[in-house]
């Protein structure tokens, strides 16, 4: 990736940009991804082109390019500076070494340099959480962020070397796996639950339907194979690890059941949710594992196609993704004939986010896999029936597939032995915060909050953010709380705030986080998170009184019964927990007063003392209301 | 005890306000004489007292544009038991909100700096004259606010309607053709 | 099977053909639910949220959820009428509704469904975003302080008109509509005063130009009368053109 060479070539690199995509109009998010990459932004002209090449309306790439995060119609320099700001890199000092580097670069926060070097910006959480305060630059993850490092990078910076050529040990990200089960200690080599899965059919079945539209559908009685292993991961009572907890067999099951040409599967790697970073650790050291999954869901659904959705935080993992999946393909684990078994074909693209944390949610990013906004849609119909390209698609999240993989290997009554009889197997939990070991902890489903607590090393812990902000926030008396489906329901965030931390500040950020990431789409969460971030801000400048504690609990309300998505019912969860749990670091913010104005009367005057020169007692206002 | 219910004590006033809302409120006419056996006015255009002693209900008209308007807002809302919030500009801003997508610089020089106006003239910077705030904001940001009135000016019969609600204990409410914005 | 499906709709019996969603339904029945960027002609969207329901005591928005025989569904509570009321307010303090100087004020279904719920201020803090208004097309204004991103105008235009004049960009409270040219321009695109998009909006974005207070203020659709004793105007039917606006 030449991302920061001084003189891209703008036609050649774009022509080979939407030669390698073939125009087609679902791979828009992709190209329009490259082309940022390659060119530092898409720009109003390019923005047409693209347009005319893939026939589509220009609204329709305008409506992308501002609907992401990581596109930009306008330069942002040639090195773009991303910190992450997730609570964990806030306790971390994040802003200050922001302040460092703009003082280094002699630029203010948000504004490219005047000649176009540089500009530096925050982000919302990019999966560094462990090994943190995080930052990006040009797509590229810096792990450990301190000032030496920053000062190392504004060299680099004014020196204009290409970040292709800064030193390695920069991008030096560690797995950080302290507890390993499973999963992370598996012994499966790459095909063996594939090879398993087919094992447990009867081959000629297969075979019979091979040269049909679907093998799948050709058949009178369906393949022993895929009903068998649909059958072991029923009975391993497999859920969804990305966090609502669907029973993972009645997805495939209805997937498989549903009327359609071509199936898909999908695996969604993006990792959104601030606190999180165990699908960093699967996809980068346990990748076929996830892949394997994949192709066992394949089979057991029929689909001959599969997507992996990274989000664009882990673009640093495309590459060593890729030659896992041509390794794959060169050990007949992907492509036509999988393991020379006839008709079971199947293949696995990559698509790469752009920084969308709504993709998160299933149908939005089945949208943006479509080349669209990622706007979740209105459901039913669900993907199962009416998924990419209105055709049945499973989506399921990294680690899900992963126990897939292990349950078409061992069988569901080897997977069912771990955990608790609701919950069955194991959870890799994202540990950070204050606590002495940060990392991966692997563990059986019905461990206690107080139990990972020892395990890590935190100490005098005031709260725990279970799950992330659209999770909940614990304090001591629930520690015996267990991590389940029927207690604790979690993607796999941990944390953790000592006694030192202010809970209000923890919920600013992450009321800050959500309407960062609302998509608009609706009503109540495009404009309830905004005013639910005003509102917390109103509070920390010294202007909330008891009466902005009422208008949240009305927000709360609102969003949680009008909301599109999960991100709107969620967004007011870790500042209604705060309230209710840790009540006086609200109180300690508050006035004693019914109401005060959200914005500052006297500086509402500044601008008029300017142009009048004034600053007699008449041209101020007290903030207090005169008696 | 059939002692008549000592009357309410109103006052109201315009902030940035064209004083239609208070024209409307006279528009009730002779229903005036009626509301009179039940209120007396405090600080109001209409008895042109200047200050606001202890009241039941202040209505004020206007949004609030300048340091006066918060000082003379704020005296309502700690005198005034209730405070309402009538027509639109009160409400919402209002015409004088149309403002606020502007510069406050860029308005004081056209006004006083540039042709047509005063050009090369001073943006006049006496004390006495209130500063403008930056952006006009309708009362209920500036302080908390009871009741609404939306109109622009709400009419005659709307106006009253409020008042006989609120003289006999009732929520207002402002059924339809009673209710507008506009 | 002669007799339709039903559902109950605040105790009250609601047949319904087979695809239609509880709103559709309720419509064609001349009930009233709240909605504001629901269209008789065009596929439900579901994005403003007032026509917010509880069937089977789960908040759905009526004018997306599929009706289903015997479902039970509430409409007119307390609870729901307060929810759609805090959804309109927050509508009215996004964008710059400034009803006294707005020719579509008795047209707006925003300004009905607020009459409707009595609507008496946005409480909340006023935005007062900066927005522009684009005047440059001979036909039609477009004035982007009123938009409540309700996307009829873009699926309008994308889907009779064949245009897609309009799309939507941005996200979250920087969602904004955008039009078709280069330029930003509303001139420079292929939008004619004819075009269905040009009669969808519920508010006063896109208003043809020289057809001003052809009717005048007072005598307007919702101000004869409130938009709840209209339903059967907004009876799902089929995509029409040139239809002349009340």
């Amino acid at each position: 990736m030449s991302i920061a060479s001084p003189a891209p070539q703008p036609a050649a690199a774009l022509g080979a940009i939407l030669e390698r995509h073939d125009r087609r109009p679902e791979q828009l998010l992709q190209i329009l991804r490259e082309v940022q990459e390659h060119l530092g932004h898409v720009s109003d002209d390019i923005q047409a082109h693209i347009a005319r090449e893939l026939h589509l309306p220009l609204t329709r790439v305008r409506g992308v390019v501002g609907f992401y995060a990581f596109l930009s119609a306008t330069p942002w320099g040639r090195y773009r500076v991303l910190f992450s700001d997730n609570i964990t890199d806030r306790m971390q000092g994040n802003m200050d070494l922001l302040d460092h580097l703009c003082r280094r670069l002699l630029l203010e926060p948000g504004h490219p340099s005047e000649d176009g070097l540089v500009s530096v910006d925050t982000t919302s959480c990019t999966g560094l959480c462990d090994q943190g305060p995080g930052l990006l630059v040009n797509g590229r993850a810096i792990p450990a962020i301190s000032r030496e490092r920053l000062d190392l990078i504004a060299e680099l910076i004014l020196e204009g070397r290409p970040v292709t050529a800064w030193p390695a040990e920069l991008f030096a990200i560690v797995d950080n796996v302290c507890r390993a089960d499973m999963v992370l200690d598996n012994d499966l080599d790459p095909g063996d639950a594939v090879r398993a899965a087919l094992a447990r059919g009867d081959m000629s079945q297969v075979e019979q339907a091979a040269n049909t539209r679907s093998w799948r559908e050709a058949n009178v009685a369906p393949p022993q194979g895929p009903l068998a292993t649909l059958n072991e991961i029923r009975s391993a009572n497999l859920r969804g690890r990305g966090g609502a907890g669907f029973t993972t067999a009645y997805k495939w099951e209805s997937c498989r059941n549903a009327q359609g040409e071509q199936r898909y599967v999908v695996c969604n790697a993006d990792e959104g949710e601030p606190g999180t970073f165990k699908d960093r650790v699967l996809l980068a050291s346990h990748a076929d594992l996830v892949f394997e999954g994949m192709t066992v869901c394949a089979y057991v659904v029929g689909a001959g196609r599969g997507f992996l959705y990274l989000r664009g935080e882990y673009r640093y993992l495309l590459g060593a993704l890729e030659e896992t999946l041509a390794r794959r393909r060169r050990d007949h684990l992907l492509g036509r004939d999988i393991l020379g078994t006839p008709g079971f074909s199947f293949d696995i693209e990559i698509h790469v986010g752009a920084g969308a944390y709504v993709c998160g949610e299933e149908s939005a990013l089945i949208e943006s896999l479509e080349g669209k906004r990622g706007i979740p849609r209105n459901r039913p119909p669900y993907p199962v029936t009416h998924g990419y390209l209105q055709r049945p698609t499973t989506v399921n999240n990294v680690e899900t597939f992963c126990a897939a993989a292990l349950i078409a290997a061992h069988g569901g009554d080897w997977y069912r032995a771990t955990g608790t009889p609701k919950s069955a197997g194991t959870k890799l939990m994202s540990v950070a915060g204050d606590c002495a070991r940060p990392g991966i902890y692997e563990v059986p489903f019905g461990t206690t909050v107080a139990e990972l607590l020892a395990m890590s090393g935190a100490e005098h812990t005031q709260a725990v953010q279970i799950s992330g902000p659209s999770g909940t926030c614990i304090g001591p008396d629930e520690f015996e709380r267990r991590i389940a489906f029927e207690d604790l329901a979690t993607a796999g965030a941990f944390t953790v705030f000592d006694e030192s931390r202010d809970m209000f500040e923890v919920a600013r950020n992450y009321a800050h986080f959500f309407a960062h990431e609302s998509c608009g789409f609706c009503t109540p969460c495009r404009v309830g998170t905004t005013i639910l971030a005003a509102t917390m801000d109103k509070i920390h400048d010294g202007h909330g009184t008891p009466y902005d504690l009422e208008e949240i609990a009305t927000l709360d309300r609102v969003l949680n019964q009008s909301a599109h998505c999960g991100l709107g019912h969620t967004s007011c969860n870790p500042t209604l927990d705060t309230i209710k749990r840790f009540r006086p670091a609200y109180e300690l913010h508050l006035k004693d007063l019914d109401f005060e104005p959200a914005f500052d009367l006297d500086g509402a005057l500044r601008r008029a003392r300017q142009m009048t020169g004034r600053d007699d007692p008449g041209a101020h206002l007290t903030t207090e209301p005169e008696s | 005890m059939a002692t008549p219910a000592p009357r309410l004590k109103v006052a109201t006033t315009s902030l940035a306000g064209c004083f239609g809302c208070h024209m409307s409120f006279l528009d009730i006419d002779e229903r005036l004489f009626e509301l009179l056996e039940h209120i007396e006015f405090d600080r109001s255009p209409l008895t042109d007292i200047k200050t606001c002693g202890a009241c039941d209900i202040g209505i004020v008209e206007g949004g609030v544009c300048n340091a006066e308007n918060v000082h003379v807002l704020r005296e309502f809302r700690s005198q005034c038991r209730i405070l309402v919030a009538i027509g639109a500009c009160a409400i919402t801003g209002g015409l004088p909100a149309q403002r606020n997508h502007l510069d406050l610089a860029d308005c004081l020089r056209e006004v006083y700096q540039t042709d047509p106006g005063t050009p090369g003239g001073r943006i006049p910077n006496d004390p006495e004259l209130p500063l403008p705030l930056d952006k006009v904001h309708p009362i209920h940001e500036v302080v908390r606010v009871d009741y609404f009135i939306p109109g622009c000016p709400p009419s005659a019969d709307t106006i009253w309607k409020f008042f006989t609600d609120v003289l006999a204990g009732r929520t207002p409410t402002y059924p339809h053709g009673l209710i507008h914005y506009d | 099977m002669s007799t339709s499906p039903t559902f109950t709709l605040d105790g009250r019996e609601i047949p319904f053909e087979a695809g239609q969603t509880v709103l559709q339904a309720a419509l064609t029945a001349d009930v009233y639910i709240p909605h504001l960027c629901y269209h008789p002609e065009f596929k439900p969207h579901g994005s403003c949220k007032v026509c917010t329901i509880k069937a089977d005591g789960r908040h759905v928005s009526a004018c997306t959820w599929p009706a289903r025989h015997g479902m039970v569904v509430e409409n007119a509570t307390e609870e729901l009428d307060d929810l759609r009321r805090t959804l309109v307010q927050m509508l009215f303090a996004e964008g710059n509704h400034f009803c006294p100087s707005c020719e579509y004020s008795g047209h707006c279904l925003l300004q009905a469904v607020g009459y409707d719920l009595q609507v008496e201020t946005a409480g909340f803090r006023h935005f007062f975003p900066v927005r522009p208004v684009d005047a440059s097309h001979p036909e039609v204004w477009l004035d982007l302080n009123r938009c409540i991103l309700c996307e009829l105008c873009v699926r309008a235009s994308d889907e009779v008109d064949g245009k897609h004049v309009f799309g939507l960009s941005g996200r979250g409270a920087g969602k904004h509509l955008i039009v078709n040219a280069l330029s930003g321009r509303l001139a420079d695109t292929d939008m004619a005063a004819t075009d269905k998009a040009a009669e969808v909006c519920p508010v006063g974005v896109i208003l043809k130009k020289k057809a001003g207070f052809r009717v005048p203020i007072g005598e307007r659709p919702f101000d004869r009368e409130p938009v709840s004793a209209q339903a059967a105007r907004y009876a799902p039917r089929p995509p029409a053109r040139h239809r002349e606006e009340d």
